[in-house]
């Protein structure tokens, strides 16, 4: 049983792991897993504070109410999901700047939470315009081999790629 | 019987917990929960986000599509278009560079520890999926529908059966996994 402990495991097996899960979230629950939609309906409740009943009017938010459902509390599931699995593996840290931003651009904690802060407009925005993340269409929608997810998933990398080059190799 | 599951709205959200606990324990071991490990595979050095993408697709694919062919479930493509699946992908992708996460893996980051995913990684995803929603109304009848496919699947639009669109797919992504293998990524 000591594999339950170990900080890492095969990527295969990480893999392998979440197609079964699959199965079993379209089998109980007819649902691929995806996380993204999950944000817009957060956002959605945040709207809501602000300007009440008129979000109702918004033809997003009338396409994806914002409201706590499935995939929300997947998404709430996968936080607990990767604090008991980073605990039991010895591997929780309270970390701000990770390594590899730290090699290039320096451990202060601002210019990174800045810059993730940015990223995460960017990934937030796409993914909806896009209509799903590294999971709904990189995982679930491949391997339903649909063709818009197919699409996207090559996008994600071609986009994250250049990205990644401009950052570390161009500015960095 | 499974009908009857799927209707039960509390027990729905428990399993969507459930699941997602494990999703969370899946990403995590896979070590897809760290900065590093993402950005390591957009800067071509590090393949396990690839391994563990192409191995939960044919795991997941042979498995639903069997599951499919008795009946026991659905499919559910998303519908898309160029204007909405690549322009948006590359959006994404700008993203998943700058930010070093996505909006899974960022949950389990917030697991993890990590305080850059907790504070401006979460805020920023959804201020990105609040604009969206606020200038949806002026894409939803142009951009996002050019070049539009619908829900299209690879078998339906070249018209050969599943059960041996799935096997030639199966076979081509573990090749891909065997060619990372033997060049030692």
């Amino acid at each position: 049983m000591d594999w339950i402990f170990e900080a890492r495991w095969s990527p295969y097996a990480a893999g392998i792991g979440i197609g079964v899960l699959s199965w079993f979230t379209f089998l109980l629950s007819n649902k691929p897993i995806g996380c993204s939609t999950a944000f817009a309906r957060t956002s959605g409740m945040f709207v809501r504070i602000f300007r009440g009943k008129k979000i109702d009017e918004m033809p997003y938010y009338k396409q994806f109410s914002p409201s706590i459902d499935w995939e929300w509390m997947l998404v709430l599931g996968v936080v607990l999901g990767g604090f008991i699995s980073a605990r039991i593996s010895g591997d929780f840290s309270i970390q701000v700047v990770p390594a590899m931003w730290a090699a290039s651009f320096g451990s202060a904690p601002f210019p990174r939470i800045l810059t993730a802060l940015a990223g995460g407009i960017f990934l937030g925005f796409g993914a909806r315009w896009s209509g799903g993340c590294t999971s709904g269409h990189g995982i679930s929608g491949t391997l339903q081999l649909a063709i818009s997810s197919w699409i996207a998933a090559v996008c994600f990398f071609i986009g994250g790629i250049a990205s990644a080059f401009i950052i570390f190799k161009v500015i960095g | 019987m499974l009908n009857v599951i799927h209707t039960k709205k509390g027990l729905q959200l428990f399993l969507g917990f459930l699941f997602g606990i494990l999703f969370g324990i899946f990403l995590h071991k896979g070590g897809a929960t760290k900065y590093d490990v993402i950005v390591g595979q957009l800067l071509l050095i590090d393949f396990t986000v690839v391994k563990i993408m192409l191995s939960a697709v044919i795991t997941g694919m042979i498995g639903i599509f069997a599951m499919k062919s008795f009946g026991w479930v659905e499919l559910h493509p998303k519908p898309g278009s160029w204007g909405s699946s690549a322009i948006g992908g590359l959006i994404f992708g700008i993203g998943f560079a700058t930010l070093g996460y996505c909006p899974g893996t960022i949950a389990g980051a917030v697991g993890n520890g990590y305080i850059d995913a907790a504070t401006g990684g979460i805020v920023g995803i959804l201020i990105g999926a609040g604009l969206f929603a606020a200038i949806y109304p002026r894409l939803m009848n142009g951009i996002l529908r050019k070049g539009d496919f619908g829900d299209i699947t690879i078998p339906k639009l070249i018209k050969v059966p599943e059960c041996i669109i799935v096997p030639i797919v199966a076979t081509f992504l573990v090749f891909i996994l065997l060619a990372l293998e033997s060049k030692g990524m």
